[in-house]
């Protein structure tokens, strides 16, 4: 074969191709690395990731780790790691909660409710997350009331421009009790699922899973968490002179970034569930109906599995969103990961390369690990079809 | 089946829902529903919504409740109390906003700190821009691909020329731009980055070649999984580093290329919801009729596979324009920077709500008109289909 003709056959072209933006992509990174070395080197920047060790000697405000300014870089990383998954946490909650009730309003009949709800939802997606987090920041937060007049909310805890100041328990263990509850409760309940449809699959015969569940996953462990909390002291937040003494201080930048993240979430989250309530066809109820089943069966076996089928996927990447937008905290300096580590260890070490690659590895695994979860799901739930 | 579900174009039930990256979920309209404008014109149905069962008629009366009680507040404060005319302070006598404060600062949340003498210049640029968008929207328009393309090529310069300065013009530095003129331009020209090498990752991630997808993918997930204000430190932080002379680099050019970069990624995705919705059929007649791929990919596929994905860039664009305000964080002063900034000023102490509730409203006014402009040409396909 002459040369011209090698050229001109596919196999040998694909793999030219290719060769040559593999080796285009990997000169451009060693241009790049070789810029970086030459720069930091004469900049005077370390490299290397013995700062992890150093002490970090930066004051966090915020902290659930026991951090102190005597603690490494290493500790102030996973302070901020604590603290983004913590903001996370109870936003991703709420804004589910909050979303849910502004989904369904939606979908009302009463068109005075779903225009509310429908308006709520225009406005908030079509402003910036920031605006949220600095109107909650500086709009509201810093306008509530001083520590002397704080709002109560039932009496244990205190609200006001400090932040919002709750009881602690004195004691943890009977609440690891209560968790381990919690645990062998849903365990159970899974047992007992699998043992039911392995019945009905033999016998034809159905049991209602939902009431053992309602007793295994909320009833017994519901008692477990009363009784833990009857069952230790409590720190009761009080006024001393000018501030409140004991219990839990969440600090004003948790209190208005919750608030933001929630408020902004919560307008999506709601479109995903009218999306998924939407989803399910007329048809769908009007078969079940026809074929016998009660409203319960239908909304259970019927109307939910095919609604979670679509609303799961976004729900998950939302969900992914909030850990990131957590981040937002760091314009009103919120103590989490980017805005400790990548903001205050950045410019107290100059390490911009170590640092970033750490910050951006800890998202990545995040959000790769949530990815892989919905692949999973999504092959399990994906509709066989021929 | 992976990733679809979460982004992209999604069948739910009978009709078409659209998710974007920041989890906008647009449900697509039926194109023959006469939507809430049929429904209100018949006032009889309307009152049996309002008040046709006892629970409808105390939904409607809880609603109105919540309206009368916000709704009062918000519409005396915005207008009723305000006070519109002055120049100082001390002209707002009112309890309610006090305008004045946005009158007197108007320039600043326009222009930033850009000399006032060299104003006409950022007016002008932005008369070019309309006018060049209207033209090419038109339809009446000969050779309307040529001059789209054309205005791709001549009008960014021209823009950044204007801005700048140089040939003539004074130069103007980009410390001292600011508001609104800067999220325009940081919008528009992250999006000249994105949309093409959006184009192009999409493309790449839907190739045969193996290493071309694997660079294309790993790059969009590498982007998709980290926060953007990350990628905004990191391109402020890292371009100095990685080019030889970069601590050259003009901050505003360190934003416009991070925020590009990460943008072009979930643009890729949206472009790729487009590609899939491509019969294979349509590249197989093209290459049945000898058309090489490129030629396949530009007159066949890519025509019809961005008609499609269209809203999807648009929704992206949205996230783009919202999360330009983030620049905030390595002091670049956007519109909502800039009324951050405007607080400080010692003589308008206190104005924070009018400040953000201006901004507020601008960046609501331009994401909703996006967002409506996107939905009717949605609307338009799903008549030509049906």
């Amino acid at each position: 074969m002459t040369l011209a003709a090698t050229l001109r056959d596919r196999k040998v072209r694909d793999v030219l191709a290719q060769a040559a933006v593999a080796i285009g992509l990997l000169a451009l990174l060693v241009y790049f690395v070789r810029n970086a070395s030459e720069n930091m080197l004469k900049a005077g920047i370390a490299s290397g990731f013995d700062f992890l060790w150093r002490q970090a000697g930066i004051d966090v405000q915020f902290q659930l780790t026991g951090y102190t300014s005597a603690s490494s870089n290493l500790g102030l990383l996973w302070a901020g790691i604590v603290n983004t998954l913590l903001i996370s946490a109870v936003s991703i909650a709420a804004a589910t909660a909050l979303g849910f009730a502004i989904g369904v309003a939606r979908l009302s009949r009463n068109p005075l409710l779903s225009g509310i709800a429908g308006a709520y939802v225009e406005f908030a997606r079509n402003i910036p997350l920031l605006f949220f987090v600095l109107i909650w920041y500086f709009g509201v937060v810093a306008s509530l009331p001083a520590p002397r007049a704080s709002i109560g909310l039932f009496g244990i805890a205190f609200l006001n421009n400090r932040g919002l100041t709750i009881p602690l328990p004195n004691e943890a263990a009977p609440f690891g009790h209560a968790l381990l509850a919690l645990a062998a409760g849903i365990a159970l309940q899974l047992a007992v699922v699998a043992w039911a449809r392995r019945r009905q699959e033999r016998t034809g015969k159905a049991f209602p899973v939902w009431r053992s569940g309602l007793l295994l996953v909320l009833g017994i462990p519901a008692l477990a968490f009363i009784h833990a909390a009857l069952a230790t002291a409590w720190d009761v937040p009080a006024l001393r002179g000018f501030n409140y003494r004991g219990g839990f201080v969440l600090v004003p930048e948790f209190v208005a970034l919750f608030a933001a993240l929630t408020t902004y979430t919560a307008a999506f989250i709601a479109e995903i569930v009218r999306a998924g309530i939407l989803a399910v066809p007329k048809g769908q109820i009007e078969a079940a109906k026809a074929v016998g089943l009660s409203p319960s069966q239908t909304l259970r076996l019927v109307t939910i599995p095919q609604a979670l089928r679509v609303m799961v996927p976004p729900m998950t990447s939302q969900y992914l969103n909030v850990v990131k937008n957590s981040s937002f905290g760091a314009a009103i300096a919120y103590p989490d990961v980017v805005s400790l580590f990548m903001g205050s260890a950045l410019n107290n070490t100059g390490q911009a390369i170590e640092i970033i690659a750490i910050t951006l590895a800890l998202y990545l695994a995040i959000s790769l690990a949530v990815s892989a979860f919905m692949n999973w799901y999504n092959a399990r739930i994906a509709l066989v079809t021929r | 089946m992976s990733r679809e579900l979460s982004q992209g174009l999604v069948p739910i039930g009978g009709a078409t829902a659209e998710i974007a990256s920041d989890g906008r979920l647009t449900i697509l309209p039926d194109a023959r529903d006469g939507g809430l404008a049929r429904r209100l014109r018949q006032p009889h149905a309307l009152a049996k919504r309002l008040f046709g069962t006892p629970s409808d008629a105390a939904i409607t009366l809880v609603c109105a409740a919540l309206l009368a009680w916000a709704a009062v507040p918000l519409l005396r404060w915005t207008i009723l109390d305000a006070t519109f005319t002055g120049t100082t302070r001390n002209d707002c006598t009112g309890t309610g906003a006090c305008w004045v404060f946005i009158r007197a600062r108007f320039g600043q949340f326009m222009y930033g700190f850009y000399p006032a003498g060299e104003r006409w210049r950022v007016d002008l640029a932005g008369v070019i821009l309309l006018v060049a968008s209207g033209l090419i929207a038109w339809p009446g328009l000969p050779r309307r691909r040529l001059a789209a393309l054309l205005a791709l090529v001549v009008l960014p310069p021209l823009g950044t020329w204007l801005l700048y300065g140089g040939l003539g013009l004074r130069i103007v530095e980009t410390r001292e731009w600011g508001g609104l003129m800067l999220t325009a331009f940081l919008s528009i020209y992250a999006a000249i980055i994105a949309v093409p090498l959006g184009i192009l990752l999409a493309l790449g991630r839907a190739s045969r070649l193996p290493v071309i997808r694997l660079i294309s993918t790993v790059f969009i997930e590498f982007w998709r999984g980290v926060p953007i204000i990350a990628v905004i430190f990191l391109a402020s932080l890292l371009l100095p580093l990685i080019l030889p002379n970069g601590a050259g680099i003009d901050r505003l050019a360190r934003a416009v290329i991070g925020l590009g970069l990460c943008i072009a990624a979930y643009m890729a995705e949206a472009v790729r919801g487009g590609l899939q919705a491509i019969p294979p059929g349509q590249a197989e007649a093209a290459s049945a009729l000898g058309l090489g791929y490129w030629r396949t990919t530009g007159l066949i596929v890519l025509p019809q596979a961005l008609r499609i994905s269209l809203p999807a860039l648009t929704n992206e664009f949205i996230a783009l324009v919202k999360n330009t305000s983030l620049v905030l964080i390595v002091s670049i002063f956007d519109l909502l920077g800039i009324a951050q900034a405007a607080l400080a000023d010692p003589a308008w102490v206190g104005k924070t709500w009018e400040a953000y509730a201006f901004a507020g409203f601008i960046y609501w006014l331009a994401c909703f008109g996006l967002s409506r402009w996107s939905r009717r040409i949605e609307l338009k396909a799903a008549r030509i289909s049906h």
